[in-house]
């Protein structure tokens, strides 16, 4: 049994106040403070502790981001004056796919790197597309069972990016007769990978390789991003190469454990030279998630490639199509294809895109990948609000560049911990422990269309629209 | 023939007796309502409005001259204006001002929307149902029950009898087995909530609530508090993993004992006290420190298989001859099958809890992800319980998600014999669902508390007449359903998806005529 693996989190404050959901209004403000019964001197989580003196010493409108919204200033103000509304640069925050909410929620792990817990039922849509259209299951009473989250029995979350031999060869006295295979286990089943937008600095860069070394998982980067400051990181990088700048970057390849190589025809004839220089090194292919990514997989795996990286959009979709699919049906389409040819079992798939908050790395994994990468969730860790003015060339509003490596790097180990923590309660109520296992275990999940046709088919008939929700 | 006599015929002689309603307000000043009524410093205190108002919305005293604030939660917004009797065209100042409540996008959710929460406090005010234009049955979730309509009924099959006569009784064993064949005159009883997690003047509420209504509650698992002895014949004791408070005494004392395998919200994950909640009378009945963590472990650690099931079950009915067992479990894929395992082990009455119930503290991902709504798993087991040629011999209870009386109704419908309420009441208790149970000092509104401060914020009369109330009125809707089907008795009614419709399941034309799932986009 392996030792067990902990992420030890630790608080780091945020540097600039959150973006609350909440803003208070009053309607008028003659009686602010006097009151003896003023609601904002009893608030029961105190948040207007240094707000309830004068009007001129309080920011208008309140933004509110420890605000639980219990309304009971609302509702118990003598005056009846006081009341509460969403705060509009919330609303502003993120985008249709990375909510406000999801937002809002990693930065509050990445702050504490506790699991986030609430009190009363699930509060969203009854089912969603993409990811949301996916329920994992639990062991009940009629399965042999495992001992909880609590308890003895140690769950697993680690995951293999090792090469894959069809088979062994052995000599005449039963000794093998080929060059031990390398192994490359990762603790967790995501790998951080550099974002596209909002890196500013080494710092940045440095925060990010900490944690991965920390947490002892990989990073991929473009090579541009490495600079000597992070030659004690190598064993934890992966360069993202390509043919033409392969020969640049030969320290590298001495240095680091697996390099990525981007997709293009005849990519595969580089690997025997690569062998020859650095036979432990291993491979990946990087290529986008499009529609021939599954004919291509196909392709690569019957090379000597030992990891298959799949890159789909920021939102979880299908690269270049018009009508794009999502993540989860793009990684089944791939991982069945190979499970058909008889090919699986020889490489590793890893995704990235899209991988937003902690169900998405298990729903990943149900679906088929061997691990899946996490680029902007590392941002927001850092405080990141997703405003994207960066990529109109305006300032940063929560300075990224100028952040403190050691801080951030706590910021991405507490979210980190928050994740595996997740992963621990979805595996325990799955009654699996281990994440390797997890891998195209589809019977252990739900999907929509099928608890539809099952359920409701025989009372309803068939659906007459498309949409989940 | 008088209909009472009617009624006691038809219903074999238990006419429904129902408990008085009684006007029970909030208890903060400032009640919210859909509405927004301003009056601005024009007003001269003319007492205009509060003659015209037949809402009771504006308040004028004899001897006080000064202008009172409206009671706007009565108020039944700019719809009024059509009225002869409108405020704001009358108003000789001009003062009055009527517009939506801008603070109902500040709490709500999907599945909770603010009108349903607002609907909710205004049945337990009153024990009527709100004339305010709330759409108290259907959330924005865009599924499930919030998509499930009752088929257009036929006028003529409309059975014209007045609620006394109409039949919402359960049974609650149904198996023949020697034991009482015990029934509840609604077709629900309250799920379990220990003591711990909520402040005790709302479990015993909740008790009092259950022996006016005729229903059940449960003891969740926190152990049996003193306070609960004299209503123990509507008390559940729930048998959980940790086994707190369990005892021999408290198994005697029960009319059903309960086994907690899962809870919906946080299916295969075990239940969680924090410490903050652990105060010396908890630490006291629970048999633990006080001020540190209680872990519930999952699963019962006796119990690997359906024999070991079975032997659970045995060891209560041993203990006490007079009780029934009931086995709650959460819904995996294969929920037909765990139902059926319980029936041979001989549970009495089987409850499922889907995966969007309530609960004091569970991590996100698991309320989002683990177990199947219950929506799904109800036609499953009922399915599966019929071709086995058992159905008729349990009981099959519903929860989880189910926010309302239609809720309820759907559910049945779909198979269920009966539902478990346990968020409703909490809404009923004026909880506005901010989720914060479980941290601290729990809840602000003083449900989800034991704080010395918070946990005595109301009071078990409050609580047991806001309930009352509040299912008097759900019982209305309920019989107002029941006779438009001409039906006579809510027994009638389960499993009847016949008259159910699936709106994504219409044809465009056939859709239209049923109210659309209402949409918006809300800011989580």
């Amino acid at each position: 049994m392996p030792r067990k693996y902990q992420i030890h989190a630790k608080n780091a404050d945020p540097r600039f106040p959150p973006v609350g959901k909440y803003a208070t209004v009053e309607f008028r403000e003659d009686c602010a403070g006097s009151c003896r019964l003023c609601v904002k001197k009893r608030c029961v989580y105190g948040i207007f502790k240094d707000n309830f003196l004068h009007w001129s010493s309080v920011d208008t409108p309140e933004f509110l981001y420890t605000c639980k919204s219990c309304l009971r200033c609302v509702e118990e103000c003598t005056k009846g004056i006081f009341s509460l509304a969403v705060n509009p640069e919330y609303r502003t925050l993120g985008d249709n796919y990375w909510t406000a909410n999801i937002i809002n929620s990693t930065w509050s792990q990445a702050h504490t790197g506790k699991v986030p817990v609430s009190g009363a039922g699930y509060r969203g849509p009854f089912a969603g597309e993409g990811f949301d259209s996916i329920w994992t299951d639990m062991s009940e009473i009629v399965r042999p069972t495992r001992d909880g989250i609590h308890g003895r029995e140690y769950i697993n979350t680690l995951v293999e990016l090792s090469r894959r031999p069809a088979s062994l060869k052995f000599k005449q006295d039963g000794s093998l007769a080929m060059a031990e295979q390398p192994i490359l286990e990762i603790p967790v089943p995501f790998v951080f990978q550099e974002p596209d937008f909002g890196i500013f600095s080494i710092k940045q860069i440095l925060a990010m390789a900490m944690a991965a070394r920390h947490i002892d998982t990989l990073f991929f980067i473009p090579p541009e991003s490495f600079s000597p400051a992070l030659r004690d990181y190598a064993a934890n990088l992966v360069p993202c190469l390509t043919r033409q700048n392969l020969k640049d970057h030969i320290e590298l390849l001495l240095r680091c454990r697996m390099i990525e190589l981007k997709d293009e025809p005849g990519i595969e004839t580089l690997f025997e030279g690569l062998r020859a220089v650095r036979p432990e090194v291993f491979i990946a292919i990087g290529l986008p998630l499009d529609a021939r990514a599954a004919d291509r997989a196909l392709e690569l795996a019957r090379t000597d490639v030992d990891t298959i990286h799949f890159y789909g959009t920021p939102d979880g979709r299908e690269a270049s199509s018009s009508r794009p699919r999502y993540l989860k049906d793009m990684i089944r389409e791939i991982h069945l294809k190979l499970v058909e040819k008889r090919i699986r079992h020889k490489v590793n798939l890893l995704f990235s895109g899209g991988i937003a908050l902690a169900e998405h790395v298990a729903k990943s994994l149900i679906c088929g990948a061997d691990a899946v990468g996490v680029d902007i969730p590392l941002l927001l860790a850092l405080e990141c609000r997703l405003c994207y003015r960066c990529t109109q060339g305006k300032s940063c509003p929560v300075k990224l560049g100028e952040i403190e490596p050691g801080w951030g790097s706590q910021r991405i180990v507490n979210l980190a911990c928050a994740w595996h923590s997740q992963l621990l309660e979805i595996m325990g109520a799955f009654g699996i422990r281990e994440a390797r296992r997890m891998r195209g275990e589809v019977g252990r999940s739900m999907w929509f269309e099928e608890l539809e046709k099952e359920s409701f088919g025989p009372l309803f008939g068939s659906r007459k629209v498309a949409e989940t929700g | 023939m008088r209909n009472s006599e009617l009624g006691t015929r038809l219903n074999g002689g238990s006419e429904m007796k129902l408990p008085e309603t009684k006007l029970t307000p909030s208890r903060f000043r400032n009640p919210i309502g859909k509405y927004v009524v301003r009056r601005n410093s024009r007003c001269t205190s003319c007492g205009l409005c509060a003659k015209l108002c037949p809402y009771g919305v504006h308040l004028r005293y004899e001897n006080y001259t000064q202008p009172v604030r409206p009671l706007d939660y009565k108020c039944i917004g700019p719809a009024c204006e059509a009225n002869e009797f409108y405020c704001v065209r009358h108003c000789p100042q001009k003062a009055l001002t009527v517009a939506l409540n801008p603070v109902l996008e500040a709490f709500g959710d999907y599945r909770w929307t603010a009108e349903m929460i607002l609907g909710h406090w205004y049945m337990a005010e009153t024990g009527d149902l709100p004339y305010v234009d709330l759409e108290y049955s259907l959330g924005y979730s865009g599924g499930g029950f919030d998509k499930l309509r009752f088929k257009i009924h036929d006028p003529s099959a409309y059975l014209n009898l007045p609620d006394e006569e109409i039949d919402t009784s359960l049974c609650l064993n149904r198996r023949q087995d020697g034991r009482p064949v015990k029934k509840l005159s609604l077709p629900c009883y309250s799920g379990g909530m220990s003591f711990g997690s909520t402040a005790l003047p709302v479990l015993v509420g909740r008790a009092r609530a259950a022996r006016r209504l005729n229903t059940l509650t449960c003891t969740g698992e926190g152990g049996y508090p003193e306070a609960f002895r004299p209503y123990h014949d509507h008390i559940i004791t729930q048998v959980a993993t940790g086994l707190f408070g369990v005892r021999e005494e408290t198994i005697l004392l029960a009319p059903v004992v309960e086994f907690k395998y899962a809870q919906g919200a946080k299916p295969g994950l075990g239940g969680h006290l924090l410490g903050d909640k652990v105060t010396p009378e908890v630490a006291k009945i629970r048999e633990t420190v006080v001020g540190s963590s209680l872990f519930s472990p999952f699963p019962f650690h006796s119990v690997y298989s359906v024999e070991d099931h079975k032997k659970h079950v045995d060891w209560i009915k041993e203990v006490n001859p007079q009780a029934l067992v009931s086995v709650k479990v959460s819904t995996p894929t294969d929920v037909d099958m765990v139902a059926v395992g319980s029936y041979y082990a001989g549970a009495n009455i089987i409850h499922f809890d889907g995966s969007y119930g309530g609960t004091g503290a569970a991590p996100d991902i698991a309320k989002k992800n683990i177990a199947m709504p219950i929506e799904y798993a109800i036609p499953k087991v009922h399915r599966f319980l019929i071709n086995e040629g058992v159905r008729d011999e349990v009981c099959f209870m519903a929860s989880g998600g189910i926010r309302n009386a239609m809720d309820a109704a759907k559910a049945i419908a779909l198979g269920a014999d009966g539902v478990v309420i346990g968020t409703a009441d909490l809404v009923a208790l004026e909880c506005i669902r901010c989720g914060n149970c479980e941290s601290g000092r729990g809840c602000a509104r003083g449900i989800a508390t034991t704080d010395s401060e918070l946990g005595y914020l109301l009071t078990e009369e409050w609580v047991e007449q806001r309930l009352v109330n509040m299912y008097a009125a759900w019982r209305k809707q309920w019989c107002e359903l029941l006779r438009q089907y001409g039906l006579k008795s809510m027994r009638e009614l389960v499993g009847r998806s016949d008259l159910l419709v699936h709106l994504d399941y219409l044809d465009e034309e056939e859709r239209k005529k049923y109210q659309p799932a209402p949409r918006k986009k809300m800011v989580l």
